[in-house]
């Protein structure tokens, strides 16, 4: 099962390696990591998205939570939640397909951010699905460069992760 | 008042009332040194490998309550106490070390004896710090004491670059310190603790088994008390011998791969399973699926939640440190009404007696050759079972934990955790420091020994009398026991030529060396140690006999109850 946890850590060096440290030795997956300081810059936040049974699943809440400089721990797939995504694609752009580019940007409710008269660098939000759906509508010989920024994540309505 | 981090370092010890640090200098802290030796309250070991000062620190702290101590140089100083760290980590054992580090402009320069000691060792501590500023130095070192001895104890590391020991600044040692994301759970869940208390005294075919957790939160006493009083049957693993008096017929000597018939097949066959502050580790409890196999409710004690399911299914778990929970649980056994079932526990009794009664601990005694089990029980007869037993790791170690019967806790010090070979001597010497009046004994193997054998020259050093008992096989061995039975008798490089004659080297470094040849020698010999030479270093180098295997024996992969109890099971 895929999971999104979401974490508060304290903003020091070595805290980034201390999680990532912590999947790789006990021999987690981890799908995707994202993490930068919140409101209070003394803190981190990180969203982690990772695959496993329920045992496993709990375990990586509890070994998270053992770390010293994690503050909290949260699995935020559990209830309603948002998963947002943002990546940087820059496409092949020229003669009959930059319009058809376009119109794919358009669909998508993307934007063209980069223009030159040979490719667009084009930025695009969502969820991990709308994302893929987005490379999947681009002809793959005319990707040049893809940029995922990995998943962050928050609960919906009152659920707040804070301290 | 205006100090420089070095001797800022010195007064957090100080405040900390520690009384030994065990070490080795070296450039990067040099600063420290100075200041260490200017003062004389802290004392301070110096060992003749660094990997030996965190096993001393160690063995000082698993023999007292105390935290242990280490100091270390940047590189090399460092890299060699990692193997002593991660030691000190699998068995959860509070201990400080402190690191030196290249200066902090040279970090990252691949400087001499630079290493990356924070990322080396973050896998093995409980936590770690680079201290960047000296005006860090007091609060860090205050958390990493208090990191060390909270919670579920563990080894914590301060690295320290030379250029902060220098810096000076103002220096108050905080009172008090906090940490928004560390706040171990002490007392335990009262409903939950009500939920066991009542399925215990529900129970048809109760165990009682606990680990090590039980002497690192100091509840013996509770334990004692706690199983009296129902009245079941308990075992205590390899890191929790003395947690129960061995001897008392509740107890049923230790469990798992090479545990009693008796404690293997009540674990096996209970139907509640308290388990306090032990871990359901494949050396206990054999294959997990196995295990599952007959149904039993669990009730687990443990201040580690990640402890609890991670390796059995748990039905009551309690988050907690163990001495308050067992308090809690004879608190409300005393309050309340309800006792045990007497038909139904007399019944189990009866059960468990008659596994007792295979007797599985019995080994065929020689007048020719010196059995290796006899050497402990002799030794546990001259020192009245009142001596602190230290141990290395392989076939010695499990003799030791199965033929010296303890009766309190601390006294018996080893590696269950990460098994490391050549931890005997240092722990003994860390041990002996901490209460010179006792015995101490380290039970090693000719192989072990060899592994930490320079701290002969810190035993002469600090004058310590410890009772090296070395079963000298010629053999690696626990490896030549696996290679007998699993790897069609091929002794791929477990036999050692060209040996020391250790009395000889004993006597090198001036202590008192004795080599025993036959069983009729070997209780003279152990008296002339622990009497004549009361207080010297005694190297008894005990010939045994090299085929001799430790049984009972689970293998690898299989259940509890499959056990080989003798060679004739083969």
């Amino acid at each position: 099962m895929r999971h999104v946890i979401s974490l508060l850590i304290e903003n020091e060096s070595g805290a980034l390696s201390r999680v990532s440290g912590l999947f790789s030795a006990r021999g987690y997956n981890i799908e995707s990591l994202t993490v930068a300081p919140t409101e209070d810059a003394s803190m981190s936040r990180m969203t982690i998205v990772t695959t496993g049974s329920d045992d496993i699943i709990e375990q990586i809440t509890k070994q998270l939570n053992k770390l010293v400089e994690v503050v909290k721990v949260v699995d935020i797939s559990e209830a309603a939640h948002i998963e947002r995504e943002l990546m940087l694609v820059k496409i092949r752009a020229t003669g009959k397909d930059r319009e058809e580019i376009k119109r794919t940007v358009d669909i998508f409710r993307a934007r063209i951010i980069d223009v030159t008269d040979a490719s667009y660098v084009v930025e695009l939000t969502g969820n991990q699905g709308k994302l893929d759906a987005f490379l999947g509508a681009i002809e793959p010989a005319l990707i040049l460069e893809t940029v995922r920024s990995g998943v962050c994540g928050i609960g919906r309505g009152d659920r707040v992760l804070k301290l | 008042m205006v100090l420089t981090g070095a001797e800022i370092v010195i007064r957090c010890l100080q405040e900390e009332k520690v009384e030994y640090v065990f070490g080795y200098p070296g450039g990067a802290v040099l600063y420290i040194y100075d200041a260490l030796f200017q003062q004389e309250s802290v004392r301070h070991v110096l060992v003749r490998h660094e990997q030996a000062a965190v096993h001393a620190a160690d063995g000082y702290a698993r023999s007292t309550e105390q935290v242990g101590v280490a100091l270390v140089t940047s590189g090399p100083g460092a890299t060699n106490a990692v193997t002593g760290i991660a030691t000190a980590f699998c068995d959860s054992i509070p201990l400080v070390i402190i690191s030196g580090q290249v200066p902090t402009a040279a970090i990252g320069q691949d400087a001499f004896q630079e290493v990356d000691t924070v990322g080396i060792t973050r896998p093995c501590v409980k936590h770690n710090f680079l201290v960047k500023d000296v005006r860090e130095i007091a609060s860090t070192i205050k958390k990493a004491f208090y990191l060390a001895k909270t919670g579920r104890p563990g080894p914590v590391l301060v690295d320290i670059p030379k250029d902060v020991s220098m810096h000076q600044c103002e220096y108050e040692y905080p009172k008090e310190i906090s940490m928004r994301s560390y706040n171990p759970v002490v007392k335990g869940h009262s409903g939950q603790i009500k939920k066991a208390v009542q399925l215990l005294l529900g129970a048809k075919r109760p165990m009682i088994y606990t680990g090590g957790g039980v002497v690192l939160s100091n509840a013996a006493e509770q334990l004692t008390k706690l199983t009296r009083l129902l009245g079941y049957p308990v075992t205590n693993t390899l890191m929790g011998l003395g947690g129960y008096p061995a001897g008392d017929r509740q107890y049923l000597g230790m469990p798992g791969m090479h545990g009693t018939y008796e404690a293997n097949m009540a674990m096996h066959y209970s139907d509640v399973l308290l388990a306090v502050g032990a871990r359901f580790d494949d050396r206990v409890i054999g294959l997990p699926s196995h295990f599952a196999e007959e149904p039993r409710k669990i009730i687990h004690i443990d201040i580690d939640p990640s402890s609890i399911s991670k390796r059995v299914k748990v039905d009551v778990p309690i988050v907690g440190d163990v001495k308050e929970v067992l308090e809690e649980m004879i608190r409300q056994l005393e309050s309340g009404e309800a006792r045990p079932n007497p038909e139904a526990l007399a019944a189990w009794w009866k059960q468990v007696e008659e596994w007792r009664g295979r007797n599985c601990m019995v080994y065929k005694n020689s007048d020719e050759i010196i059995k290796p089990q006899f050497v402990v029980q002799k030794l546990w007869e001259v020192t009245g079972g009142e001596a602190i037993v230290t141990s290395d790791v392989g076939q010695h170690q499990m003799w030791a934990a199965q033929y010296y019967p303890f009766t309190k806790p601390r006294r018996w010090l080893n590696s269950g955790g990460l098994g490391t070979m050549g931890v005997g001597m240092p722990y003994a010497m860390g041990a002996q420091l901490a209460h010179p009046d006792m015995q101490v004994a380290c039970i090693t193997g000719e192989a072990s020994i060899q592994m930490n054998i320079q701290e002969l020259s810190t035993c002469k050093q600090f004058r310590l009398p410890i009772k090296i008992c070395n079963l000298n096989n010629r053999y690696l061995g626990m490896v030549r026991q696996w290679q007998q039975l699993f790897h069609g008798g091929r002794y791929s490089e477990s036999y050692m030529d060209s040996l020391p004659d250790f009395a000889k080297l004993a006597e090198s470094y001036g202590h008192v060396g004795i080599r025993v040849d036959k069983p009729s020698d070997v209780e003279g010999a152990l008296r002339e140690a622990f009497t004549t030479h009361k207080n010297e270093l005694v190297f008894l180098d005990f010939q045994v006999d090299p085929t001799e295997n430790v049984y009972p024996m689970v293998q690898g992969g299989k259940g509890l109850t499959e056990m080989i109890l003798s060679a004739e099971d083969l």
